[in-house]
């Protein structure tokens, strides 16, 4: 069942709820994870806190406990329900055994999923569904229940990836010239459809490097770490003034050590987390692609249908034959359906269009953001490298005096 | 211990050094510091031929003399790092015009700094520079009638030098092949026993054999070149008569090729080297090493008196007792397990620079293609906006990479300096084990006096019993003793050469303590100065990007 428009805007997270109640806000912080469960059954579970003055919630401020299939759930209620819109990506759900609860990858998660959260909540549509304030407000035993009465209705990640397959194969033969029937061929569309594929491969590559540059600073960190250690060592056999210099050299090397571990995590949380997130949006954008291909083929179909069931009845009302009555009905609910199937599609390309609109602009911002953040991480640990090895200098110079 | 000149010398140099924070001034150092100033080692200040100081850019003066210590970042950097143009990056180019700097390994300076670091008063100077060039196959000339006598590789070694032992200011150049150079160093071995001379390049069977033959070839140039010009800058072996002949003697080279120790030992009269006992004696006794020779006989004796030394037989006469040296040895063994240490960290250090700036380049590399895509597709304003942020982004990545690289060429270059002084222990070991092996040669003489002595006691008695003398006996003694006496004398001739080695060992480790101690703090600081220098290039750069994308500023603070 799909939620009605309403006109009315609501501020979210990011714009202060202490601006004039009558101003409509809703504000979401996902914080706290802890880890619970034993062995193969644990997992993390995270706070829920919302803020909101809005009528459909219980009060001002409520907080719930969730996991991360709750949030799968919300993901999955909503691509469903909400066809034609981006819906905003999750983190991958599985990850390397050794580090599904490390510090870090936690910590990770949980921005990300805040993100994804705070996301819906501003988005124009998305914030009034019904299934966010279930996920926002139902008790725990309520979430399980919604939680385990969904899976196996809806598409498992195998479907996608099904979907992704055919939509891929089906761009590819309209590239290629073989257009079957039941496709969309507007030459916009094409078009977006190849931007949209093109930019996953391109986004995926630079993330790939944005990960190596990670990988990157922590061997420097440790090379610096361990070139220190060994250069006290020395300057350990060495007499002065040498012993000194060298013991200076080691300790400041281990220092920067340190703050190239630090600047590693930096670049990881800010900068490559961004781009992965960039990714996923054009994956999920990809999920609704697909889906807009499947309305499109329904509404063809259908309308194909309604035309021939038209034809038909003509003809039985020409020979006035008895089963016009039943043929009416059946041509009636036909048509019905593939008005509904036209309006449907229609709604989706409609949404679409605002939706890319608002995806250039989110991403011009939030890369924007990941770009100014890493340069000022990057151009920090430069001048603190260069700090660190030039305090060294008078003592070197003075050594070298002896 | 440094003249007041001395002072001004090295502060100037000091100075300089900051803007030549890319070549290797060791040697400067060295000449400074090294006040060898017994008469057989002349002070020798190094600097190139064609630079005279006086025609020194004057540029270079002045930068030199408003640098402020520790100067700030917003102005140029405290320190100008070369621009590109200036830097010919090769990680074994040999524009040093430097005397045997090798130790640092090669330098990337251009030819009017190197200048600077002279001192001005320094107008005469002596220098020597080797070049190994222009490997050529030769073919084995053998008078079998079997055609294809096998081949060998002969290299061009040009010297340039205004030595007084090489004829004043001269150039020349002579062809050798490798097993020349086996020679050469054999035959250096021999006669500066007790001087850390540094090791020759190896020669690498297997590695001939896997290796294609140009990279062999050229890696044998290479090591060749490093090895000779390391001899070169040894104060010392610069002015040995092997040196010279190696360097000057045209057509095949006129060193022995084996020692025959046998011959030397009792009769010989070995030609030594004016340097090793100061004086101008021309013909002096030496006693060479029983090991490097064919005296089987001696190496047996040397060889029992060893290990009776180990086992703990009758205590010889002269014994190891400088604790001073026992307790140097080892230092230098823990001294050189921690530069093999600190070497292979060096590695990993330039490795991980290396990475970090070719994967930063490749980041920048994977933006520029979307900024390209971005605007090749751009259906909206924000695509455009955000090209060009991707834009400032990709540029800089790519600014940086090329710094990192550079700044790696730099610390390789500088770290170097660790693996060169892995050579030189080796040196030292040498040096070492010819004192322990001079002393061993004189303990075997002693007990061997000792021997004859005791069989001559023995036959005297004998023969005082037989009344009138013992014909026969009595010659007997006489021969006795008569060995006795020739091995007293090589006993003599021995201990000078032990104790003539002792004072060797000392003076080289005094000397290479001090040269070491210059050239790690020279190298600390060029590697120091280097990482400053690109790590301001490098913040520069960014702090570039973060200024153009200020608008994305989000912090609270």
């Amino acid at each position: 069942m799909e939620s009605t428009e309403q006109p009315r805007s609501i501020s979210g997270s990011m714009q202060s709820p202490r601006s004039p109640s009558l101003q409509p806000y809703l504000s979401v912080s996902v914080t706290d994870p802890v880890k619970l469960g034993n062995g193969v059954q644990a997992y993390i579970s995270y706070r829920v806190i919302t803020k909101t003055n809005l009528p459909e919630y219980q009060g001002p401020e409520k907080i719930v406990i969730r996991r991360y299939s709750d949030f799968v759930w919300l993901r999955d209620r909503l691509f469903e329900k909400y066809k034609g819109i981006f819906i905003p990506p999750l983190p991958e759900k599985s990850a390397v055994e050794k580090f599904r609860f490390s510090a870090e990858f936690i910590e990770m998660r949980r921005a990300a999923l805040d993100i994804f959260v705070n996301r819906i909540a501003l988005h124009p549509e998305l914030q009034h569904s019904e299934d966010l304030r279930t996920f926002l407000q139902a008790d725990e035993e309520t979430m399980d229940r919604f939680r385990f009465q969904e899976t196996g209705i809806f598409k498992k990640p195998a479907d996608l990836m099904q979907m992704f397959r055919d939509v891929q194969s089906k761009v590819s033969d309209a590239v290629l010239g073989k257009e079957k029937p039941v496709e969309e061929t507007t030459a916009a569309y094409e078009k977006l459809k190849h931007y949209i594929f093109e930019l996953e491969n391109h986004l995926a590559e630079a993330q790939k490097h944005a990960y190596r540059l990670v990988k990157r600073h922590r061997e420097l960190g440790q090379s610096l770490l361990d070139f220190g250690k060994a250069v006290k060592l020395l300057g350990a056999c060495e007499g002065e003034p040498t012993g000194k210099a060298f013991s200076d050299l080691g300790t400041k090397s281990e220092l920067l050590s340190i703050k190239l571990q630090k600047e590693a995590q930096q670049v990881l949380m800010n900068f490559e987390e961004p781009l992965k997130d960039y990714v996923r949006y054009v994956q999920s954008i990809k999920a609704t692609i697909a889906e807009r291909g499947t309305a499109f083929k329904q509404h063809c179909e259908l309308a194909e249908t309604t035309k021939l069931k038209e034809i038909n009845l003509d003809k039985l009302m020409l020979t006035r034959s008895d089963k016009v009555g039943e043929a009416e009905i059946e041509y009636r609910e036909i048509k019905a359906e593939s008005e509904e199937a036209t309006r449907r599609f229609e709604r989706i390309v409609t949404r679409m269009e605002e939706e890319i609109v608002r995806f250039q602009e989110q991403k011009t911002e939030e890369m924007g953001v990941a770009f100014h953040q890493f340069a000022k991480g990057q151009a920090r640990l430069a001048c603190s490298i260069a700090d660190a090895w030039k305090s060294l200098l008078p003592k070197l110079e003075a050594s070298s005096a002896v | 211990m440094m003249g007041s000149e001395d002072d001004q010398e090295s502060k100037v140099k000091m100075e300089t050094l900051f803007l030549r924070e890319e070549s290797n001034s060791n040697s400067n150092y060295r000449s400074a510091m090294s006040t060898l100033s017994d008469s057989r080692h002349p002070s020798i200040v190094v600097t190139p031929a064609d630079s005279d100081p006086l025609f020194a850019p004057p540029s270079y003066y002045n930068e030199s003399r408003s640098k402020p210590n520790g100067g700030n970042r917003d102005s140029s950097s405290y320190l100008e790092p070369p621009s590109y143009a200036d830097v010919i990056f090769s990680p074994f180019d040999d524009n040093s015009e430097i005397n045997g700097s090798d130790d640092g390994g090669s330098s990337l300076h251009s030819q009017s700094s190197d200048s600077l670091s002279r001192s001005p008063s320094s107008l005469t100077s002596d220098y020597i520079k080797i070049t190994v060039s222009s490997p050529q196959k030769e073919q084995e000339s053998t008078n079998s009638m079997i055609p294809g006598g096998t081949t060998y590789v002969t290299y061009q070694i040009t010297t340039r030098t205004n030595l007084s032992e090489y004829g004043g200011g001269s150039e020349f150049s002579v062809r050798r092949r490798f097993r020349d150079v086996v020679t050469l160093a054999d035959r250096l071995a021999e006669s500066y026993r007790g001087f850390c001379i540094p090791p020759r390049p190896d020669k690498s069977v297997v590695e001939s054999q896997v290796m294609q033959k140009q990279e062999f070839v050229e890696q044998r140039r290479v090591a060749l070149e490093k090895y000779l010009r390391r001899l070169a800058s040894h104060p010392v072996i610069r002015n040995s008569d092997e040196l010279k002949v190696f360097l000057q003697a045209q057509g095949k080279l006129p060193l022995a090729t084996s020692v025959d120790v046998a011959s030397r030992m009792l009769d010989g009269a070995v030609k030594l080297p004016k340097q090793l006992f100061g004086e101008a004696s021309s013909s002096v006794e030496v006693v060479q090493p029983a090991r490097g020779g064919r005296d089987f006989l001696r190496l047996f004796k040397e060889l029992r008196q060893s290990v009776s030394n180990d086992w703990g037989g009758p205590k010889p006469a002269v014994v190891e007792e400088d604790k001073e040296f026992l307790e140097k040895k080892e230092k230098m063994y823990d001294l050189e397990q921690q530069i093999i240490n600190a070497s292979q960290q060096a590695e990993s250090l330039v490795k991980a620079q290396q990475d970090m700036g070719e994967t930063m380049g490749e980041l920048g590399l994977a933006f520029i293609k979307l900024t390209k895509f971005e605007n090749e597709e751009a259906v909206f304003n924000s695509q455009r906006a955000r090209a060009n942020d991707m834009k400032n982004l990709a540029t800089s990545a790519v600014k940086a990479s090329r710094f990192y690289r550079e700044l790696n060429s730099q610390t390789v270059k500088h770290l170097d300096t660790l693996h060169d002084y892995l050579g030189l222990m080796m040196a030292v070991q040498g040096a070492f084990a010819d004192r322990s092996s001079a002393l061993l040669t004189v303990q075997t003489l002693l007990s061997e006096i000792s021997s004859l002595e005791g069989r001559a006691e023995k036959l005297e008695a004998a023969s005082s019993k037989v009344f009138g003398g013992d014909k026969s006996r009595i010659k007997k003694i006489e021969e006795l003793k008569e060995t006795i006496k020739v091995t007293e004398d090589s006993k003599n001739v021995a201990i000078r050469e032990y104790e003539q080695i002792k004072e060797n060992n000392w003076c080289e480790v005094e000397r290479l303590d001090r040269e070491r101690r210059a050239d790690f703090l020279n190298m600390m600081k060029g590697f120091v100065v280097s990482q400053v220098g690109y790590a301001e290039k490098i913040a520069n750069v960014w702090t570039k990007v973060a200024e153009e994308t200020s608008q994305y500023n989000r912090e609270s603070s």
